[in-house]
This record gives structure tokens, sequence and C-alpha cells, in this order.
């Protein structure tokens, strides 16, 4: 199944689920049909599927597991621990992971979730936040991501956060690196064909943190992105920068309703 | 101690055979690779796990660097007695972790 049509397209649905006046946004490629949109589950070879199936097979819950121990964990200056002011995750946080990045009023842009989990730890722990990609961060939100396991992805009807969809879907569609490629270009046009050994999946976020077979650890969503962007021969930002964040939210618009699955397992 | 997720069944029939699962938290470092500065990066694995019921060791394992990060076994036993399954990994630079569980076999 391969869309190679490019055409302008009017991005109406953004509009209406935001609430906007329609606005025209030139994209070089067409985008999937929602009917036609599928987890990166549903190319993974049988082994790997069962592996993420079985919550007991699955690496990525050593990394829930220890996300659960920091959760209870007092911690900070303010000797609180998350638990102590959220109760239990598995009732507080059901839904959260599905509708981040959303907008911060105080600091005036959107946050992803483990922005959102460091801002605890500086401003409500009184604590130093956790670096990108350690095994603190990546826990936590892999425990708190697993909570919305199965719930639909619903990025927040928030209209402020509309010149950030609009970023990243420009960056989505721009071609960019020594290869002068677009991400559109292999995750649009070309799902489902094959990339030397690896099969190009419609690039959905739905499963993040996860673990990796290749990375044999639980990375992050920017972290995967990252390795498009060097793949592609382009400069990738550094972690944290507001560009993941625009991507990450047009990622999230763009993989609407598909479930949740994190700690998903990919090769 | 690293963290290790285990799944043996709470409850079984005398005679029945049973599933018993592991995984657990290791880097696997082969000691082959180099850092990006040319340095050696030594060695980093478990070298045995090792499991008992009730005392008794009913699997053993050699480990090796080709095994992948956050080893996982799956093998099965005979539900023979109530008790205690143990199990106890070692490896490289002092690493042992260890885990049980208990069993009702009626
Ligand atoms: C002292 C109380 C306190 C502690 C401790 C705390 N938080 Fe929070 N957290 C809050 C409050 C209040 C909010 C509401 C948003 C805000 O800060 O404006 C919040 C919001 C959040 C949200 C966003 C929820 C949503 O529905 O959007 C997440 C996720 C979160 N916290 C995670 C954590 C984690 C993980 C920890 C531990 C590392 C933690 N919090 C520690 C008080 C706390
Ligand atoms: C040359 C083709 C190509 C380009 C260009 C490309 N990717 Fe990818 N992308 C891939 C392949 C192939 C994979 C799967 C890798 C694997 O399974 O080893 C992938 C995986 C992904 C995934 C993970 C999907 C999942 O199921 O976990 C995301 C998200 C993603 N890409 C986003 C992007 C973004 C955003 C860009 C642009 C910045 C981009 N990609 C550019 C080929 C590409």
């Amino acid at each position: 199944m391969i869309v190679n049509s490019k055409r302008t397209q009017w991005l109406a649905p953004v509009a209406v689920m935001l609430g906007f006046a329609a606005i025209e946004v030139i994209s070089a490629h067409a985008e999937i049909p929602l009917g036609e949109r599928r987890s990166g589950y549903a190319d993974l070879a049988p082994d790997t599927k069962a592996m993420q199936d079985d919550d007991t097979a699955n690496p990525g819950m050593l990394w829930v597991q220890d996300g659960e121990a920091l959760w209870n964990a007092k911690s900070g200056a303010a000797n609180r621990a998350c638990a102590d002011c959220h109760n239990d995750a598995r009732t507080t946080m059901t839904g959260v992971a599905a509708r981040y990045p959303a907008f911060n009023s105080k600091l005036g842009r959107p946050i992803d979730l483990e922005q959102r989990i460091n801002l605890c730890r500086v401003e409500r722990q009184q604590a130093s936040a956790f670096a990108y990609e350690s095994k603190e961060l990546l826990s936590l939100s892999a425990f708190i991501g697993k909570q919305s396991r199965g719930e639909p992805i619903a990025p927040p009807t928030d209209e402020r956060l509309r010149p950030f969809l609009e970023a990243g879907l420009e960056q989505f569609n721009r071609r960019q690196g020594q290869l002068n490629l677009s991400c559109g270009q292999c995750h649009d046009d070309n799902w489902g064909k094959r990339l030397a050994g690896s099969l190009i999946p419609q690039a959905h976020p739905n499963g993040y943190p996860l673990y990796r077979l290749e990375w044999q650890a639980v990375g992050s969503l920017q972290r995967r992105l990252r390795n498009c962007i060097v793949g592609m021969r382009a400069e990738p930002y550094d972690y944290g920068a507001p560009e993941y964040v625009s991507l990450e939210i047009y990622l999230m618009w763009r993989a609407r309703g598909l479930p949740i699955e994190t700690p998903a397992v990919r090769p | 101690m690293a963290s290790a997720l285990i799944n043996v069944p709470k409850k079984a029939k005398f005679g029945d055979v049973i599933e018993i699962k592991t995984l657990i938290s290791h880097i696997m470092e082969t000691g082959f690779r180099h850092s990006t500065t040319g340095v050696p990066i030594p060695r980093d694995i478990i070298t045995s796990f090792v499991c008992t019921y009730n005392n008794e060791e009913i699997f053993r394992a050699v480990l090796y660097p080709a095994i992948a990060a956050n080893p996982f076994f799956i093998f099965t036993t005979i539900a023979t007695e109530s008790g205690t399954i143990e199990f106890t990994w070692q490896g490289d630079n002092g690493f042992l972790a260890t885990a049980s569980a208990t069993i009702t076999v009626e």
C-alpha cells in the first residue's frame, strides 16, 4: 500500500479539531487516510509481537517496574514522592500520556511528558531535573505511559498549540540533510516498503518510550527522532529542543485515535 | 540490586508441568566493543543463572557475551510440593541478584 501522489492539501481536520477557521497548509505529501493508519506494531515479526504482548517477556516492563519504585520514593528538598501528590498512578495518570505534549501556561509553550515530569521534579520535589535518556526519566515516563495503555491518542483541543502543530507539520514535510529527504517521503509516501532490511513504518509515536531491540534498551521518542534525522544526514537537535516538541505534537495529531502501547517493542 | 521480573504460577496441581519465566535488567556488555575514543569497553555480563525449588537445583544456565541485554529465560518443571522457588544471577564485577516466588501445590 503506497501513497505516492503529491498534492496540496487542506488541513481541514486540524482546523476543525482545534476550532480554528480553516487555513490552507501546503503539504508536499498526501497524508495517510485515517482509516489506513496503523501502529508500527502491525509490521512487527511474530516473535517481536509476542514479546510486546507478554508483560513477563517484554523487557520494557523492567523500566516500568523501576518507574513505579521512583513514583513512590520521597525525593528532593521537599522530601515528597510523586505518589504523595498524585496518589495511585493507576487511576490518576490514566490517559495522561495520550494527551501530551500539552500547552504549559506558565512557560508559554508546549511541553512533552518528560518535560512535565521534570517540572514536577524541580518545582514540586525541589530536586534536580533528570537528564534526557537517563534511566530515571525513561522509567518514570514508561510507568506513566503504561497507565494509558489501550487509550486512544487524544491531542488536546487547545488553540494555543496551533502554531506548534503547524511547525511540526512543516518540519515533517521539509526536505533536509545531505540526502535532501523529508520525513513524509518515507513515512507518508513509502510506508510498508523496505529500506534495506528495515520495513518503513508509518512513524507513529504511540509506543514510546519503548524497548528497541537494536538499542537493547528503552529509549524515548526523541531518541528515535534523532535516529531518523541522523539517517537523513541532517544535524539532530539537542535533546529537549522545541523542534522535537513540535514534531511530537504533529506526530500525535497524525496518530490520533491509535491506542497507546507503552512500553512497546520495536526492532 | 538489579530489577528482575519473575513469573511462577501461584498454584498448581501435583504433577503439573509448570512454566517459569524470568527477565533481568543487565547491559550484557560483550567486551568486544570500543568507545567512540577507541578505548576497549570491558566485559560486563551475567555469567550464570540458577533456579532452585525448595533448595534443590532444577535449572542452570551459563551465559556468554553473545547473549543480548536483559536476559530472558523460559523453562518448565514439575510441580511436586508447595514451597519456594529461588533464582540467582551472578556475573562480572561481583554482580549478584536474587529473587524468589512461592508456589502452592495441591
Ligand atoms: C508537591 C506535589 C507534587 C509532587 C511531589 C509531584 N507533583 Fe506532579 N503535579 C503536581 C501538580 C499540582 C500538578 C498540576 C499541574 C501544575 O503543576 O500546574 C502536577 C502535574 C503533573 C503531571 C501532569 C498531569 C496532567 O494531567 O497533565 C504529571 C505527568 C506529573 N505531575 C508527574 C509527576 C511526577 C512523575 C512526579 C514525581 C517525580 C510528580 N509529578 C511530583 C504536584 C506534584
Ligand atoms: C529514509 C527513510 C526515512 C526518513 C527520511 C525518516 N525515517 Fe523515520 N523511520 C524509518 C525507518 C526505516 C524506521 C524503522 C526503523 C527500524 O525499524 O529499524 C523509522 C522509524 C520511525 C519512527 C518509529 C515508529 C515506531 O513504530 O516506533 C518514527 C516516530 C519516525 N521514524 C519518525 C520520523 C521523522 C519525524 C522523520 C523526519 C525527521 C523521519 N522519521 C524520517 C525511515 C525514515
